[in-house]
C-alpha cells in the first residue's frame, strides 16, 4: 500500500468507478436473488460483504485516492455496502420464514390422537349427592353429624320411641348383631343420629347426617339391604312446622331448581308428632302431566309429586329420653334415601347398579352428580 | 287394608259425584296411604245381563260334554238366545250372567257370535274367573234371583271400586270400613252411622240352656274376653251372595258361613273373633298363659312350641288358640258344627306382637290386635256377629258371658294454643276443640287448658303431641306457612370431613375410581386373605340374621369387598381396575348385653359410655385396589401394568393431601407378597400397609399377576395432619447442585440411606432424589449401588463450593456410619 499520494493515477484506482461499483452490487444482488436457502445466503454474504469481497477490497483502495476524491468514492462504496447488505438482510428474512414454515408444517400432529394415558376416575355418585345436599344445609348454618354404623338398639330404637314390642320395630327389618337379644344392631335408619346430636352436642341443635344404613331386604332392582339416608334435626326454641316446611322448600328449591315446592302428606313416624310425608313436586313435567296422557311423565309417573322421605316435629317423648326440656324447645326432623334421590333425579333405573361397584357407573358421572 | 267404596257409602254420606279416587284423595289428607284404587270387574267393556236358562240341550257326540241352552235375556238383551256352554253347575230356570256379541272380556277377549260345536252360539254365560272377580271356575256364576235383560253388573259387583289402604301401625282403627269411613265422615262433614253401636237385637230362647263360660287369667293381657252362644244352627247354610261379594272385594277367601260372619265383622268393625265347635269345648274357655313344653297344631297346620311368654285360649282339655293370632286345629268350627261359641276379647298389643315374632306368624286378626282394636268394642262385635249368623243360619241365640277388667280412661291435658304454635299457623280454640270432637274425644274442658279423652278406638293417642296432629291433619298440612328459622352460626365441615373429600377428589382426580361395596364377608374371605386367627381384620362382629348363611360377617378390613369389586369389573371386560373406597371397618368383639336406658330421663354419662363402650370399634379406612392395566397399549407404546409401587404412591400421595407426614418401611402382611409390601407408619405407629397381594389373594379373587393394594387406617392418618401448616421460606438465591452414587448391601433400603444422607448434609440440603439404581459387575455381590441427586441452597446467601462440598461430604458420611455406605469411585 503506498502513502498518500501527491499524483493521482486513475488506472490504478479504476475499481473504484462508479460503473465497477455499480457492477459490483449488481452482481451481489443478483447473487443474493439466487440464494435458494439459508447456507447459501450465508456464503453470499461472505462473497460479497466478507473481507476479501469486491467491495471490502474497493473500500481498502479508497486510502489510495488524492484526498480531494476520498470523500466521493467513499460515499460512493459506503452505499453500494449498505444496498448490499439491505438485500442480504431481506433475503434472510425471507428465507428464514420460509425454513419456519417448513419446520412448523413437518412438525404438525394429529391433534385428535388421545392423549389421556390415564383417564380421570370418578367418585360414587351417592357420595356426592350426599355432599351437595351436605353443602346446601351447611349454607343454612347446619353442622354435619355423624355416628355408628352398628349400634345400639336403645338408639336406634327405644330412644327414638320405638318400644320393643311395638310394630314399628318390624316396619323396619333389622340385623341383629351377635344375637336378637344382645341390644346391638346394624342401624336401620340414619334417626339414631339424632339422639347422639342431642345427647352430645350444645343446644340450639342444627344438624344434618348423612350414612349407611341396613335392612334384610334382599337386593333386586329396586331393594338393597345396605343403602344411605340423609337425616336433618332442629332443635331450638319456637320451632314451627312451618319452619319445616321452609326449610325442606328450600332445600327442594338447592337440589331440584327454582319454585319447586314441597308437600307433606300426614303419617306416622314413632320419632315424629305430628309426621309427614314429604314429596316434593315433579321438577321434570312440573305437575304438568298430571291427568294429561299426552304428556306422560316418567320422573313422576304422572303423579305430579314425587315421593321423596319423612319428616315431622320431633316427638316430645324423643325430647324426653334425651333429657331435653320440651316445655321450652321443639324441635323437626327429616329423612330422605339417597338411592331414590339419585333414581328419580338422575335416571337412575336399576338399584344394583349403585352396589355392584361396576366403575362404568360412577365414571359417567365423574366428580360430580 | 281393602275398602269397598260402596260398603264405605253405606257407613257415611259420601257426595254421590264422588269417585274412588275423590275419596283417596280426601284419606291420603287425612293421612291413610291409600296404595291403589281398583275398581272389580274393571277389565269388563259392555253390558252383562242377568239371563234365565229355558232349555238345555246335552251335545254328546264331542270328546267333553258341551251344553246347547237356549237363556231368556230379556227385551234388553235381544230375547232368547242359544249359547254353548261347558259347564254343568247349573239346571233350567237357573239365573246366569251372560256377556253378548260385543262385550270385551278381562285379557281382551272379545264375545263374537260364531260357529262352534254345530250350532251358533250368541253369546257366553260366565264364570266368576271369565270376569275377573275371582279365581272361581268350578262352573259359571248362578245367582240366587234376577230379571232377564237386567244389569248384571251391580248385582255380582262389577264396576265396584276398592280402595287399597296401606296402614301405618298407629293407625289400628284404620283397619276396619267403621274406621276409614270415620275419617271420610270428618272430611265430608257428612254423617256418620257407627255400626259399632248398633247393639243387634239378640233374644234369648225361651229354654234353660246356659251360654259357655268364659274367663281371663290375666287382666294385663286380656283385658276383656266375652263368649257368646249360638246352638241349633244350620251347617249347610250358605252365606248371602252379598257378604262373599264384600269378603272377597275386602281380599278375604269366603268359606263358610260361621267363618265368613266372623271375618264379614271383623273388616266392619275391626274386631277379630273367633268361633269355636261348643261341642268340641269342656269347660270354660278362658285366656291364660302356656306352660313351658306345651304344644299348639294351629290352622296352618304348624305345630308351636310354646312358652309361657305366650297367651293362649284354652278349656279344660287344654290349648285351643294362640290369644288373638291363630285358632288351634281342635275347636274348630266344621261342616257339622251346630252349636257355637263366639269368643270377642281384647288382647294387650305387646303380648300380640311378642307372639307373632316369637312364631313369625301374623294375621289377620294380629295385625289388629297389635296396632290396638277397640277396647270396647268385643261385645257389639260378637253380637252382630250373632246377628247375622242366626240371620243366615239359623239357630237360637243362648246368651253372652264375660268377664272385664276395671277401666278408667286418661286424660290428656293440652294448652288449647298448643296445635297452632306447633304448625306455626293460627288455629281458633273452638276449631281445635271441634277437630277433636270429630275424630272422636271427649273434651272436658274447654279453658286455655283442654282436658282430653281418647275413643277407646284409638288406643295411639296418650300425649298432648298426638292432639296436636291429630289438629294439625284435620286443619291440612298443606295449609303450613312455608318459613325459615332464623340461621344459626354453623361450625362447617369437620377437618375430618373436609380431609375425607379431599382424599376422595384427589384419588379420582387420579384414576381411581370410588365404589361402595357391601360389608358382609365370609370365613372363606377371610381365609383367602392368608388372615391368621389372631389378625385383627379377622372379623369378630358377626350377624345374627344375614341375608345370607355364607356372609355372616361384618368386614373387619375393606380389602374383600374391593377385590370382588376388582374381580367384577375385570371380569366385565376392563382391562385394567383402580377401585378405592373410604368405609368403616368393624374391629374388635361384641360381648355382653348393651344397656337399655331408660327413655323417661336422660342417660346418666356412666350409662351412655357403657352403652358406647359395647360397640365394636368402627374406624374408618381408605382401600385401594389397584389390578391389570394402569396404562392401556396405545398409540404411545405398550401397556404398563399397576404394581407395587403405584399401591405405595398412593399412600404416599394422600398423606400429602392432608399434609400428614408417613413413613414408608419394608414390612410384613400376611396379605401382601413378603417382599413386596410396605408398612405404613404415622407417628411412629402403624396405620396400614401397602403393596403387591400376597401371589394366594391374587389368585383367591382370580386377579392379574402382581395386583397391588393400600389399606389404612384414616382416623389416625386425618389425626395426624396439622390444622394449620406452616408457610416454608423461599429462597431466591442459587442452587447448588450436587450428584452422588454410594454403594449399600442390598439389605439397606432406600430409605435408610436417604435418611441418612439427608440428616447428614445439614440444613442446606433442599432437595435429595435418588435418580438411578444400579447392581451388576461394577458393585460387589450383594451390594447395589444407588444415585441420588442433592440441591443445596441457602435462604440468604449464595453458598461457596467450600460449604457445598462440607454439607456433601456431611451426607456421605453420615450415610457410611448409619448404613455402611461407600461412597463410589472414591
Amino acid at each position: 500500500m503506498s502513502g498518500p499520494n501527491t499524483s493521482f493515477d486513475p488506472k490504478q484506482v479504476a475499481v473504484l468507478s462508479a460503473e465497477a461499483i455499480t457492477a459490483m452490487v449488481a452482481t451481489a444482488r443478483a447473487a443474493v436473488v439466487a440464494a435458494a436457502d439459508l447456507a447459501q445466503l450465508k456464503e453470499v454474504r461472505l462473497a460479497h460483504l466478507g473481507d476479501r469481497s469486491p467491495l471490502a477490497l474497493a473500500n481498502r483502495d479508497i486510502g489510495a485516492l488524492p484526498p480531494a476524491a476520498k470523500a466521493e468514492v467513499g460515499k460512493r462504496v459506503g452505499e453500494a455496502r449498505a444496498a448490499v447488505k439491505a438485500a442480504l438482510d431481506s433475503r434472510q428474512i425471507e428465507l428464514e420464514q420460509a425454513r419456519d414454515e417448513f419446520v412448523l408444517a413437518e412438525e404438525c400432529v394429529d391433534v385428535t390422537l388421545p392423549a389421556a394415558r390415564s383417564p380421570l376416575g370418578a367418585r360414587h355418585p351417592l357420595t356426592t349427592v350426599m355432599e351437595r345436599i351436605c353443602d346446601i344445609f351447611v349454607a343454612m348454618g347446619y353442622d354435619i353429624a355423624e355416628g355408628p354404623e352398628v349400634e345400639a338398639e336403645w338408639v336406634n330404637f327405644d330412644a327414638l320411641n320405638v318400644p320393643p314390642d311395638h310394630p314399628a320395630r318390624t316396619m323396619q327389618d333389622t340385623f341383629y348383631v351377635t344375637s336378637s337379644e344382645s341390644g346391638v344392631v346394624l342401624r336401620t335408619q340414619t334417626s339414631p343420629i339424632q339422639i347422639r346430636a342431642m345427647l352430645d352436642r350444645q343446644l340450639p341443635i342444627y344438624v344434618v347426617a348423612p350414612g349407611r344404613v341396613y335392612r334384610t331386604d334382599e337386593l333386586d332392582a329396586t331393594h338393597t339391604p345396605v343403602f344411605h339416608q340423609v337425616e336433618g334435626l332442629a332443635v331450638d326454641e319456637g320451632l314451627t312446622m312451618g319452619d319445616l316446611k321452609g326449610t325442606l322448600d328450600h332445600f327442594a328449591q338447592e337440589m331440584f331448581g327454582p319454585g319447586i315446592v314441597t308437600r307433606l302428606r300426614p303419617s306416622y313416624f314413632p320419632f315424629t308428632e305430628p309426621s309427614a310425608e314429604l314429596d316434593v313436586q315433579c321438577f321434570v313435567c312440573l305437575g304438568v302431566s298430571v291427568d294429561n296422557p299426552d304428556v306422560p311423565c316418567r320422573t313422576c309417573g304422572s303423579e305430579g309429586w314425587i315421593e321423596w322421605g319423612g319428616c315431622g316435629m320431633v316427638n316430645p317423648r324423643v325430647l324426653q329420653a334425651v333429657g331435653i326440656d320440651s316445655s321450652k324447645y321443639r324441635g323437626f326432623a327429616f329423612g330422605m334415601g339417597i338411592e331414590r334421590t339419585l333414581m328419580f333425579r338422575n335416571g337412575v333405573t336399576d338399584m344394583r347398579d349403585m352396589v355392584e361397584g361396576d366403575v362404568r357407573f360412577s365414571l359417567a358421572f365423574g366428580l360430580e352428580s | 287394608m281393602r275398602a269397598p267404596v260402596s260398603w264405605l257409602r253405606e257407613l257415611v254420606e259420601i257426595p254421590a259425584d264422588q269417585t274412588g279416587r275423590d275419596i283417596a284423595a280426601r284419606l291420603i289428607r287425612a293421612g291413610l296411604e291409600v296404595e291403589t284404587v281398583e275398581t272389580i270387574g274393571g277389565g269388563v267393556t259392555g253390558a252383562l245381563f242377568v239371563g234365565r236358562v229355558v232349555e238345555i240341550e246335552e251335545l254328546s257326540e264331542f270328546k267333553k260334554s258341551i251344553r246347547w241352552c237356549q237363556v231368556d235375556v230379556g227385551a234388553a238383551g235381544g230375547g232368547i238366545r242359544g249359547i254353548i256352554c261347558g259347564a254343568r253347575n247349573f239346571v233350567v230356570d237357573d239365573i246366569v250372567v251372560v256377556a253378548l256379541p260385543g262385550t270385551v272380556l278381562p285379557g281382551g277377549f272379545k264375545i263374537v257370535s260364531r260357529e262352534t260345536y254345530g250350532h251358533i252360539s250368541d253369546g257366553m254365560i260366565c264364570s266368576e274367573r271369565e270376569l275377573a272377580l275371582s279365581e272361581e271356575h268350578d262352573g259359571i256364576m248362578v245367582l240366587p234371583a234376577g230379571t232377564p235383560g237386567a244389569d248384571a253388573g251391580p248385582i255380582i259387583g262389577v264396576g265396584e271400586e276398592v280402595l287399597d289402604i296401606s296402614v301405618t301401625p298407629d293407625r289400628g282403627y284404620a283397619l276396619s270400613l267403621r274406621g276409614i269411613a270415620r275419617e271420610l265422615a270428618i272430611s265430608y262433614g257428612a254423617p256418620f252411622q257407627d255400626p259399632g253401636l248398633t247393639v243387634a237385637d239378640l233374644r234369648a230362647p225361651a229354654t234353660n240352656a246356659s251360654p259357655a263360660q268364659c274367663g281371663s287369667e290375666d287382666f294385663e293381657a286380656c283385658a276383656l274376653f266375652t263368649l257368646r252362644t249360638i246352638v241349633g244352627f244350620d251347617p249347610k247354610a250358605a252365606s248371602p251372595q252379598w257378604m262373599k261379594q264384600r269378603l272377597t272385594a275386602g281380599g278375604m277367601r269366603p268359606v263358610s258361613l260361621a267363618v265368613d260372619v266372623t271375618n264379614y265383622v271383623m273388616l266392619e268393625l275391626g274386631q277379630p273373633l273367633h268361633a269355636f265347635d261348643l261341642d268340641k269345648l269342656n269347660g270354660p274357655v278362658r285366656a291364660g298363659w302356656a306352660e313351658s313344653g306345651s304344644t299348639l297344631e294351629t290352622l296352618d297346620h304348624v305345630t308351636r312350641n310354646l312358652t309361657p311368654d305366650d297367651l293362649v285360649i284354652l278349656d279344660d282339655d287344654g290349648i285351643i288358640g294362640l290369644a288373638g293370632t291363630m285358632g288351634g286345629l281342635d275347636g274348630e268350627i266344621d261342616a257339622d258344627t251346630t252349636n257355637i261359641a263366639i269368643e270377642a276379647a281384647h288382647f294387650a298389643p305387646s303380648v300380640v306382637a311378642r307372639m307373632g315374632r316369637r312364631h313369625q306368624l301374623s294375621s289377620e286378626a294380629s295385625r289388629r290386635f297389635e296396632r290396638g282394636v277397640d277396647r270396647t268394642l268385643a261385645p257389639y262385635a260378637s253380637a252382630r256377629a250373632a246377628a247375622l249368623l242366626i240371620e243366615y243360619g239359623g239357630g237360637q241365640y243362648v246368651g253372652m258371658t264375660a268377664v272385664e277388667a276395671p277401666h278408667e280412661p286418661s286424660v290428656i291435658k293440652m294448652p288449647v294454643s298448643e296445635p297452632g304454635a306447633v304448625a306455626g299457623l293460627r288455629i281458633d280454640a273452638h276449631v281445635v276443640v271441634e277437630l277433636l270432637v270429630a275424630v272422636g274425644c271427649e273434651v272436658l274442658s274447654s279453658d286455655d287448658q283442654l282436658e282430653v279423652v281418647a275413643p277407646p278406638w284409638r288406643s295411639d293417642l296418650t300425649d298432648p303431641a298426638d292432639l296436636v296432629e291429630e289438629v294439625v291433619r284435620l286443619v291440612g298440612y298443606d295449609l303450613l306457612p312455608s318459613t325459615l328459622p332464623v340461621s344459626v352460626a354453623g361450625h362447617g365441615l369437620s377437618k375430618s370431613q373436609r380431609l375425607k373429600r379431599r382424599i376422595g377428589m384427589t384419588l379420582a382426580a387420579r384414576g381411581s375410581v370410588e365404589v361402595l361395596t357391601y360389608p358382609f364377608v365370609s370365613a372363606d374371605e377371610l381365609a383367602d386373605l392368608q388372615l391368621p386367627l389372631t389378625d385383627i381384620r379377622r372379623s369378630k362382629v358377626r350377624l345374627a340374621n344375614p341375608l345370607s348363611d355364607q356372609q355372616p360377617y361384618l368386614r373387619a378390613s375393606l380389602l374383600p369387598g374391593l377385590l370382588s369389586a376388582a374381580r367384577r369389573n375385570l371380569g366385565r371386560g376392563m382391562s385394567g381396575v383402580h377401585v378405592f373406597e373410604l368405609g368403616s371397618v368393624f374391629q374388635g368383639e361384641n360381648t355382653g348385653l348393651a344397656p337399655r336406658p331408660s327413655v323417661l330421663i336422660r342417660p346418666r354419662d356412666d350409662e351412655w359410655a357403657a352403652l358406647n363402650e359395647l360397640l365394636p370399634s368402627q374406624p374408618a379406612h381408605l382401600g385401594v385396589v389397584l389390578a391389570g392395566e394402569r396404562e392401556e397399549a396405545g398409540w404411545w407404546g405398550p401397556a404398563q401394568p399397576y404394581g407395587w409401587q403405584d399401591a405405595i404412591q398412593t399412600a404416599l400421595l394422600i398423606a400429602d393431601v392432608i399434609g400428614a407426614v408417613i413413613r414408608i418401611e419394608q414390612g410384613i402382611d400376611p396379605v401382601f407378597h413378603p417382599g413386596r409390601c410396605a408398612e405404613i407408619k404415622c407417628a411412629g405407629v402403624s396405620i396400614g400397609a401397602a403393596g403387591e397381594l400376597h401371589p394366594r389373594v391374587i389368585q383367591a379373587w382370580a386377579l392379574p399377576a402382581r395386583s397391588s393394594a393400600l389399606e389404612l387406617d384414616l382416623d389416625q392418618l386425618i389425626a395426624s395432619a396439622p390444622d394449620v401448616r406452616a408457610a416454608p421460606a423461599v429462597s431466591a438465591h442459587p442452587v447448588a447442585k450436587e450428584d452422588l452414587a454410594v454403594v449399600v448391601a442390598d439389605s439397606v433400603t432406600v430409605a435408610a440411606v436417604t435418611q441418612a444422607l439427608r440428616a447428614g448434609a445439614g440444613e442446606l440440603l433442599e432437595s435429595i432424589r435418588l435418580f438411578d439404581l444400579y447392581r451388576g459387575p461394577q458393585v460387589p455381590a450383594g451390594h447395589c449401588s444407588m444415585a441420588f441427586a442433592l440441591r443445596f441452597r441457602a435462604p440468604d446467601r449464595t453458598l461457596s463450593a467450600d460449604e457445598t462440598a462440607a454439607a456433601r461430604q456431611g451426607a456421605i458420611n453420615r450415610a457410611a456410619a448409619d448404613c455402611g455406605a461407600a461412597i463410589r469411585g472414591a
